[in-house]
C-alpha cells in the first residue's frame, strides 16, 4: 500500500532542523577576538586553576570576597574553577578555542615561556607598577624571570615552591644506611650517595629505591628538568632555539640516571608503580607540599637537592597566574590580580604556596603551609634553596616538546639503551621545533 | 496474516463513503506524525550532534588554527596536502588498523564462543551471563584505571606470573607487547555486548530446523555451519561493523596507559588527532585528520555493508 506523503510536517520539521543549524552556528564558538573589558557594570570574572584542593579555594575566595567588598562597581562575582590531572593545559586550551577564554589562568612553569611570550598573558607591569602598596621590587628576581618579557611582567608565579628529598628514615635505618641528615651535615649529600643509599634499601628491603618527582619515562620534564641541572645540563639554550640535549653534560647525566635504572637497581624500572606516603619509596624527590599527604606512619625526613658533578644546584618549581588577553575582562582581571598578590594576600597565601616576595620567605609565614615540616626543615630546605633557586626550564613550544622528546627517550628506557645515540635522535627531532621552522 | 489485514483494509477502503476516506487520511496522518515524533530526538540529535560539528571540522580543516594566540588564517587544502606527505599519520593508521584488526578477531570469536556456552538451558545460566556483560556497565576510564594498576611490570598480573615461575613481560612498557596488552582489555571490555547480541541472535534461530537437520542425520558442526551461521548472518554483519568503528575511534585507553608509547608503538590515528590539537595546538590539521579518519571508516563501513549479499541471506 502506497504511504500517504506529508508536506507541511516534513518542511516542518526541516524549517526546525535549519533554524538549530543556524542557531549553533551562530553561538559555536570562532575566533572572535573579544579582548577589551565588557560594558560598564560590575563583571565576573573566572579564574582557571590546577587545584581542587579546598583548602586553596577557602583562600582564594576569601581574597576575592574582600576584593569585591571594597570594589562592588567593578566586580560582582569570581569563580575559581579546577581543571586537574594532565590534560590542564589541554582543557584550558579548549576553554580559549572555544571562544570561552577564562579571566585568569594559573600555569606551571614548564608552560610559562609558551604562555608569557606567545600573547596568550597580558603585561601586568602597567598595573602592578600602580597599585598601592604593591611593592614590585620585593619579588626575587629569579623567581619572575621565566614570566618577564624585557622587563615586563605577564605573569605573578605565585607559588615557588623548592624541589627537596623526602626519605624514609625507617626504612633506611632497617636497611642499615647512613642518617641522610648527617651526610649532609658532614658535606657527603651527593646524588651519587642517594643511589647508593636508595640502592642497598631497595635490595633489602624489597621496597622501591629513589623516585622522581613524577614518572622519568613520560614525564621527563617534571621528572628529571631539577635534576639535570647539578650536571651543569640544559635541554636548550637559553633562548630555547637551539637542542643541548646531545650536550656532553646531559648525555652524561642520562647514562648515570639509565645506569641507576638497569645496573644498580636504585630506581624503579618503565611501568612499576609505587607509593612513597605508602611506605613503598626509600627516597622521593618532591617540593614541601607532599609533606601534607605524610602521616605518622612512618619517620621521615625532607632534606636539600643533593650535589651532582656541577655542586648543588637548587631548582624551584613554579605555579603562576595570568590575565589572558583574550578574555573578556582583560584590565579588570589585572586590577584583581594585583590586589590578589599584593603583599597580605600573598602572606595569606603563604599558608599553602611559597611566596616569590623575599620579605614573606620566613619559617613563620611558612609553617602553615607544611605544618609537618620542622623549622630546619624549612629554612633549610626551602627557604634557602628559594632564594638563589632557579626554575625548571620551559619553552614556548613546550606543547609540542613533550610528546617528541617522550617518545624519543623511550629508546633509551631498556636495558641497552645508549643515551648519545637516543640523545642525538632527540636534538634531531625537536630541532624543527625549536628553531620554528 | 498481514496479506489478510491489507486485503480487508483495501475491502473496506475501496467501499468506503468519501467521509470515511478522509478519516482514514487523517489517521494516516497523525501515524506520521507520531512517527516524526518518535524518530526526530534521534534525528535531532545526529544533525545537531554529528553532522553540524562534522561541518564546522570540514571548515577548520581548510584553516590555520591556533587557538592560543588567536591564529585563524584560510590555507584551503594545505592542511589536506600535509597529510600525504606525514609519516606519523601513515604510522599511526598502520597501529590503528593492527589494534582494529587484532581487537576484531578476538572480540567477535571470544563474543561468539561465550554466546554459543551461555545459549543453554542450565540452572544459574544468568549469572554467568550476567558476569560476562557487567564490563560493559562499567566506566571506561575505571576500567583502564584499574588494568594500569594489574599490567603493571610490578602488578598483580606479573605477580601471579612470578608465582608460577613464569618472568612475566613489561606489559606496556615493552613495544611488542603495549598494543597486544590494550587489544585484550579492550575485548574484555567490550566482549559483553557482542555475546549478548550473538545470544539473542542465537535465540532466533527456529529449534525445529535444527530438529529437522539432527533426523536427517547432520553432525552439530554441520548444523552450526549450513544453519546456525546463515541465520544469525545479519548479527554477524552488524557486530563487524560496530566493533570496526569503536576499534579504529580507540582513545581512552591509550589516553590513559600509554599516551602512544612506548615511542610509537601505541600510537592510533584517535591519540595522534587529540595530540596535535590539543598539545600541539594545530587545530587546523588535527580537523584534517578527523575528515581523513571519518572517509576511512565511512570506506571501511561501506566495502563491509557492499559485501553483504555474498554472505548475508537472511537480512530482516
Amino acid at each position: 500500500m502506497k504511504q500517504p506523503t506529508f508536506r507541511r510536517p516534513v518542511s516542518t520539521t526541516i524549517a526546525v532542523l535549519g533554524s538549530t543549524c543556524l542557531l549553533l552556528a551562530a553561538c559555536s564558538g570562532g575566533d572572535g577576538d573579544t579582548a577589551g573589558d565588557a560594558g560598564d557594570g560590575p563583571v565576573d570574572l573566572r579564574m582557571v586553576m590546577w587545584s581542587a584542593n579546598e583548602g586553596h579555594h577557602e583562600i582564594f575566595e576569601q581574597i576575592a570576597d574582600a576584593y569585591i567588598d571594597q570594589h562592588p562597581d567593578l566586580v560582582s562575582s569570581v569563580t575559581f574553577e579546577p581543571i586537574t590531572g594532565s590534560s590542564y593545559v589541554s582543557a584550558l586550551t579548549t576553554q580559549i578555542a572555544g571562544g570561552q577564554a577564562p579571566d585568569l589562568a594559573w600555569v606551571s612553569e614548564g608552560y610559562a615561556a609558551q604562555f608569557v611570550q606567545s600573547g596568550v598573558f597580558a603585561d601586568l607591569t602597567p598595573t602592578f607598577s600602580e597599585a598601592e602598596g604593591y611593592d614590585l621590587d620585593d619579588l626575587l628576581p629569579d623567581a619572575v624571570e621565566l614570566w618577564s618579557v624585557d622587563g615586563d611582567l605577564y605573569g605573578y608565579p605565585f607559588s615557588n615552591s623548592p624541589f627537596g628529598i623526602f626519605v624514609n628514615l625507617d626504612l633506611l635505618a632497617a636497611a642499615g644506611q647512613p642518617v641522610p641528615r648527617d651526610l649532609v651535615a658532614g658535606g657527603e649529600w651527593t646524588w651519587d650517595r642517594v643511589m647508593e643509599i636508595a640502592a642497598a634499601t631497595a635490595q633489602s628491603q624489597g621496597v622501591a629505591g629513589f623516585q622522581p618527582a613524577a614518572d622519568p619515562y613520560t614525564m621527563w620534564n617534571d621528572a628529571l628538568g631539577a635534576m639535570w641541572m647539578s650536571w651543569g645540563a640544559q635541554p636548550w639554550s637559553e633562548d630555547g632555539a637551539e637542542c643541548t640535549f646531545d650536550s656532553p653534560e646531559m648525555v652524561e647525566f642520562f647514562d648515570w640516571f639509565h645506569t641507576q635504572i638497569f645496573t644498580n637497581g636504585a630506581v624503579p624500572g618503565p611501568g612499576e608503580e609505587h607509593d612513597f606516603a605508602s611506605g613503598q619509596v626509600a627516597v622521593r624527590m618532591g617540593q614541601l607540599s607532599a609533606s601534607t599527604g605524610l602521616g605518622d606512619a612512618f619517620q621521615w625526613d625532607f632534606l636539600p637537592l643533593p650535589a651532582g658533578p656541577e655542586g648543588t644546584v637548587p631548582v624551584v618549581g613554579q605555579g603562576g597566574v595570568g590575565v589572558v588577553a583574550r578574555g573578556d575582562n582583560p584590565d579588570v582581571a589585572a586590577d584583581f590580580l594585583a590586589y590578589f598578590t599584593n603583599p597580605e594576600n600573598s602572606a595569606l597565601l603563604a599558608q599553602f604556596f611559597p611566596p616569590p616576595r623575599e620579605s614573606l620567605l620566613t619559617v613563620e609565614a611558612l609553617t602553615a603551609a607544611a605544618p609537618a615540616l620542622s623549622p630546619e626543615q624549612l629554612q633549610g630546605t626551602v627557604i634557602d634553596q628559594a632564594l638563589e633557586a632557579r626554575t625548571k626550564a620551559g619553552n614556548p613550544a613546550m606543547s609540542e616538546l613533550t610528546d617528541a622528546v617522550r617518545m624519543d627517550l623511550d629508546g633509551l628506557w631498556v636495558a641497552d639503551g645508549d643515551a648519545e645515540t637516543v640523545l642525538g635522535q632527540v636534538c634531531e627531532d625537536i630541532a624543527p621545533i625549536l628553531s620554528g621552522s | 496474516m498481514v496479506a489478510d489485514v491489507a486485503q480487508v483494509a483495501g475491502r473496506v477502503s475501496g467501499g468506503a463513503p468519501p467521509r470515511r476516506a478522509s478519516g482514514a487520511r487523517r489517521a494516516a496522518r497523525l501515524d506520521a506524525l507520531v512517527g516524526l515524533a518518535f524518530v526526530s530526538p534521534v534525528v535531532i540529535g545526529v544533525i545537531v550532534l554529528g553532522l553540524v560539528p562534522f561541518g564546522f571540522v570540514i571548515w577548520y580543516a581548510m584553516h590555520e588554527w591556533t587557538p592560543l594566540i588567536g591564529q585563524f588564517d584560510w590555507v584551503g587544502l594545505d592542511n589536506f596536502s600535509r597529510l600525504a606527505a606525514d609519516d606519523a599519520v601513515r604510522s599511526s593508521f598502520v597501529t590503528t588498523f593492527q589494534f582494529a584488526a587484532l581487537l576484531m578477531v578476538l572480540n567477535i570469536s571470544l563474543a561468539m564462543a561465550l554466546a554459543l556456552l551461555l545459549n543453554q538451558r542450565l540452572r544459574g545460566i544468568t549469572t554467568f551471563r550476567t558476569f560476562f556483560f557487567s564490563p560493559m556497565v562499567v566506566s571506561a576510564v575505571a576500567w583502564v584505571v584499574v588494568w594500569n594498576y594489574l599490567v603493571a611490570s610490578n602488578g598483580g598480573i606479573n605477580g601471579f606470573l612470578s608465582v608460577l615461575g613464569i618472568d612475566g613481560p613489561n606489559w606496556l612498557r615493552d613495544p611488542s607487547w603495549a598494543l597486544v596488552t590494550l587489544v585484550v582489555i579492550q575485548v574484555f571490555k567490550g566482549v559483553g555486548m557482542n555475546m549478548i547480541l550473538f545470544l539473542a541472535a542465537l535465540q532466533g534461530v527456529p529449534a525445529e530446523l535444527k530438529e529437522s537437520a539432527r533426523i536427517d542425520g547432520a553432525s552439530p558442526r554441520r548444523i552450526f555451519r549450513s544453519i546456525t551461521l546463515p541465520l544469525i548472518a545479519p548479527t554477524i554483519l552488524l557486530v563487524t561493523m560496530i566493533t570496526m568503528i569503536g576499534a579504529m575511534d580507540v582513545f581512552v585507553p591509550i589516553q590513559i596507559m600509554t599516551q602512544g608509547g612506548p615511542g610509537d608503538s601505541t600510537m592510533v590515528i584517535s591519540y595522534l588527532l587529540y595530540r596535535t590539537a590539543f598539545e600541539q595546538q594545530d587545530f587546523g590539521y588535527a580537523s584534517a585528520i578527523g575528515v581523513l579518519l571519518f572517509v576511512v571508516v565511512l570506506g571501511l563501513a561501506a566495502l563491509q555493508w557492499s559485501t553483504r549479499n555474498r554472505w548475508v541471506h537472511d537480512e530482516v
